[in-house]
């Protein structure tokens, strides 16, 4: 049985646009006066975050909210986290609060997948380490198709730390699954070895590939990953990387810019751009409600899931 | 008393032959032979017993995850008449102290002969080399010294102790992972780590720090073992570097010869150990350097952990395979059925060859009239699912689990005394 | 997702009902003119009981619901030169039976430009039954405002009520048996225009 969305690659085709679909009406509530719904009630959603997030765990928040389930926010990040028999001792804890699914954020890959091996409720990864975002993808697909009308043979490029980000990885099987074509442009230290097998094309010339999105997403890079010689300095990587305004001219002119968030100004975006009409960054926001609202209804909302993965199938290896 | 083993194939060759183990010694080998107690072994093949050059019995200090009497009670099951137990021990075994310490207990316990190794550096900390000398000399006599776990990255230091230990005949068990290429590495780096979102360890962290040692023991004629071998370019340079008649050998885990990183889609830390589980190219390289002899021998890395250090998040789990109960089959597996390896030959990789390495007395000798008693009745034929409910040792964390797997190991004898008998302890 | 069988409203009963039926084993009600005539006299009664339909909304619930209310606005202009502010409501996230089935596709809902706010709103929809849905359209339309008043208009009242709901304007009362099915057939979904009564299964 589906019960889960741990990674975008559990969406078929079909679920990914019954996702989108179903978020494009839920996205009417958000409108109205009254912003409430009584779908999910008596069910409750665990927002259960190991690593800071006000961003996704507000968005996550209000999603079943609107939906009318009771929503407890677990904040269990702390220095203790690093042992893990915090991780299985929470999952215990909520399965006996009998809850009906948690949104998990951690800061290591996989540790949503290694949730949905103790629990009985649904999981939802809210990012998990350098591994995967899914909602991201889904609000990112949700916001390039009410701007541009379409996903199938968009272009769309993805520019930054591809080495370290969810939202990068999450992308781009989502993106492959809706028929967009992804190219992936970053300094070749942060792009992983064994990129090559992802379903995407790669390049270290953003110049280059500009002027044929449809789609540019600008990822955030962390300062920290000079210390560790990713690149020499940030004014090299913002001439060779960042969107500035003369960059963003080379743009066709319905291409948008996005950024999933938080922005490093001047870095990898120049404020003009994140600023401008292209820009998506706001739509983002707000489509991210409608987005995991449609995500908890249709793995809440009915006598089973609609959409996701079963843990049986994923943990076919974990279970020999 | 004396034991009788009866038509059993000596190294899987010949006709079936009765053996006699009587005081310590194989007393006599022919036909029609009579014993106090009989073992019917037809169909079995008996070998030298298997020694372990790699062993983490983890006591001192993790008692909880092994001790001596579980971790050589799961050899004697294996078929182990020897286990080299390694020195990340808390304390760490880099005194003789404590390497007479794990000696006494391994006396004490009696499944199996315990060897001490000594850690190169005090506290494993790669700064300053352990009193070597006086490890080789105490009641352990310690010859393998490794500060496995971690490598000895300091090209100076390990020159020197490959230098020093030739005062002794002892060897440098090398851990070869170049720290700063595999800061918080989780698995192998490949494709199968890009889409996990795990930190790669890439080979040529293993492969350089390989042929940095092969050079240094070139240069100094030292005696340099590489531990678990997981790369198809550290065959071809241990190939390079015997190939120049330099004195270094090394050892393949069975895990290695058998699961690829394709395990961690499950995210399921049973699956992470170190180094990581490869590609399945690796693996063929691996096998075939087993075969050749460029990879002189199997040695488990039995590394038993406790449970809440793999019922964890992926990143926060400790690495380590158990494997002393499964290392036989899995190399039956992998090696024998797919005509690798004769039996003789698992014998000599097994057995003869690690012995040699740890400069053992008593352990890989022959199958002959008057050599020690340390034997194993293996029957090739029969096949079992491994249950890590059913293992002697502490600790839960194979990775074979639910694994079907070819050849059971009979019964094994320790200078003549049966320390297993049909996969229970005797 | 389950597709709902052409015409069938299925998810008006619970869940024990029987959902299909056999279409060819089903007997004609109303064929297409006895159809047309239904509509245009309840559009007639419309514009009789609000008194000219000045500040009517039609909202019907899809997806036949829709479409009759599209029907009887343009029935209204037709006899009355005069535009009546036709939209849809979606009650799938209102239902009370949502736990006994997978998640449902969402159907579009579309109020006219105004809202409803102090408007005369005409829920409509194909086939009455247990009036399930009306109650779930009550409780959705109370989330988009607070109309002056709310009046239910139905193409097919087949009875059964499980709730005390009951309709202003009826098209054709089908008395039927529990078990027996109704299948509301239109040009713009089914190719046809018909009303079709399904044996007992």
């Amino acid at each position: 049985m589906k019960r889960h969305l741990l990674s975008a690659a559990d969406l078929t085709l079909e679920d990914a646009l019954l996702v989108l679909d179903t978020a494009e009406e839920l996205a009417q509530v958000s409108e109205r006066t009254v912003k409430k719904l009584p779908t999910l009630r008596g069910r409750t959603v665990v927002n259960l975050f190991f690593e800071d997030s006000t961003r996704t765990k507000t968005s996550f928040e209000l999603a079943a909210k609107r939906l009318s389930a009771d929503v407890i926010n677990f904040a269990a990040k702390g220095s203790s986290v690093s042992k893990g028999e915090t991780l299985k001792d929470t999952a215990l804890t909520l399965e006996a609060m009998g809850t009906d699914a948690v949104v998990i954020r951690h800061s290591w890959s996989g540790a949503p997948v290694n949730l949905a091996r103790i629990i009985r409720g649904s999981v939802v990864n809210a990012g998990d380490g350098t591994h995967e975002h899914p909602t991201q993808a889904l609000l990112d697909a949700f916001t390039m198709r009410q701007r541009l009308g379409r996903l199938e043979g968009l272009k769309v490029t993805i520019v930054g730390d591809i080495l370290h980000s969810r939202v990068a990885r999450s992308n781009v099987l989502l993106l492959k699954t809706l028929g967009a074509e992804v190219t992936l442009v970053a300094p070749p230290t942060l792009l992983p070895t064994g990129v090559d097998a992802w379903p995407a094309e790669v390049s270290y010339d953003l110049d280059a590939v500009l002027p044929k999105s449809d789609v540019v997403m600008m990822l955030r890079v962390q300062r920290e990953r000079m210390g560790a010689a990713y690149f020499p300095s940030v004014r090299e990587y913002s001439r060779r990387y960042g969107l500035d305004v003369d960059r963003a001219a080379q743009l066709q002119d319905h291409t948008v810019v996005m950024h999933p968030g938080p922005m490093v100004r001047g870095m990898e975006i120049a404020s003009e751009v994140a600023d401008g009409l292209r820009s998506t960054i706001v739509d983002q926001v707000t489509n991210g409600v409608s987005v995991r609202m449609a995500v908890l209804y249709l793995l809440l909302g009915g006598s089973e899931p609609a959409i996701g993965s079963s843990s049986e199938t994923r943990m076919g290896v974990a279970a020999q | 008393m004396s034991w009788v083993l009866k038509n059993v194939l000596l190294y899987g060759d010949g006709d079936p032959v009765d053996v006699v183990l009587k005081d310590g010694i194989i007393a006599q080998i022919g036909t029609d032979l009579a014993g106090d107690e009989v073992l019917e072994a037809a169909g079995c093949v008996l070998l030298p017993g298997l020694v372990d050059l790699h062993t983490h019995l983890r006591e001192p200090g993790r008692e909880d995850a092994e001790t001596v009497e579980t971790g050589t009670l799961a050899a004697a099951l294996g078929g182990f008449t020897a286990v080299h137990a390694m020195a990340n021990t808390d304390p760490v075994a880099d005194t003789a102290g404590v390497v007479e310490q794990v000696w006494r207990l391994g006396q004490e316990a009696g499944h199996c002969d315990v060897v001490p190794v000594g850690a190169v550096t005090v506290g494993l900390l790669g700064e300053q080399m352990a009193e070597l000398g006086t490890m080789a000399d105490s009641a352990a006599r310690v010859r393998v010294f490794s500060d496995d776990g971690k490598c000895v990255s300091d090209a100076s230091l390990m020159r020197r102790a490959l230098e020093y230990v030739k005062a002794f005949d002892g060897v440098i068990a090398q851990h070869a992972q170049e720290p700063r290429l595999t800061d918080g590495a989780q698995m192998n780096e490949g494709v199968n780590s890009s889409l996990l979102g795990l930190t790669g360890w890439p080979a040529v962290a293993e492969e350089a720090i390989i042929a940095r040692d092969c050079l240094l023991a070139g240069h100094v004629g030292g005696r340099l073992h590489i531990c678990h071998v997981s790369t198809s370019g550290s065959v071809e340079l241990i190939r390079w570097a015997k190939g120049k008649g330099w004195d270094v050998t090394a050892e393949v885990t069975p895990h290695h010869l058998l699961l690829t990183d394709d395990c961690a889609h499950s995210y399921d830390p049973t699956f992470k150990v170190n180094p990581p589980l490869r590609t399945q190219h690796d693996i063929d390289a691996l096998r075939a350097g087993l075969a050749d002899g460029t990879i002189d021998c199997v040695a488990t890395d039995h590394a038993p952990h406790a449970l809440e250090d793999k019922e964890t998040e992926w990143g926060a789990a400790s690495p380590g395979m158990t494997g002393l109960e499964t290392a036989l089959s899995v190399v039956a597996l992998t090696m024998v059925e797919t005509g690798g390896l004769t039996w003789r030959q698992v014998a000599e990789r097994m057995s003869e060859t690690p012995a040699r390495i740890g400069r053992l007395e008593g352990h890989g000798r022959p199958l002959a009239v008057g050599e020690p008693a340390n034997v194993v009745v293996v029957d090739p034929a029969a096949r079992w699912i491994v249950d890590p409910a059913q293992s002697a040792s502490r600790s839960r964390n194979t990775p074979f689990a639910g694994h079907d797997l070819p050849a059971r190991v009979r019964a094994t004898f320790l200078r003549g005394v049966a320390t297993s008998l049909s996969g229970k302890p005797a | 997702m389950t597709a709902v069988p052409s015409g069938v409203r299925a998810d008006d009963s619970p869940a024990s009902r029987p959902t299909t039926g056999d279409l060819s084993a089903a007997r004609p009600v109303l064929d297409a003119p006895g159809l047309a005539r239904v509509v245009d006299r309840m559009a007639h009664e419309l514009l009789e009981k609000t008194r000219g339909g000045a500040d009517v909304v039609l909202l019907g619930i899809p997806t036949r619901g829709t479409t009759i209310a599209q029907r009887l606005a343009a029935r209204v202009e037709a006899f009355e030169g005069l535009t009546v502010p036709t939209g849809s409501l979606d009650v799938t996230l209102y239902r009370d039976d949502l736990r006994l089935k997978s998640p449902r596709a969402l159907e579009a809902t579309d109020v006219p430009g105004d809202g409803v706010d102090g408007k005369l709103v005409v829920l409509v929809d194909d086939v009455l039954f247990s009036g399930r849905t009306v109650r779930a359209a009550l409780d959705a339309l109370a989330d988009l405002g607070r109309p002056r008043a709310v009046q239910l208009a139905v193409l097919v009242d087949r009875g059964h009520r499980e709730l005390p709901i009951r309709a202003d304007y009826v098209g054709k009362n089908i008395p039927t048996a529990l078990r027996e099915t109704i299948h509301v057939q239109l040009r713009e979904h089914d190719g046809v225009d018909a009303v079709l009564l399904g044996p007992a299964l």
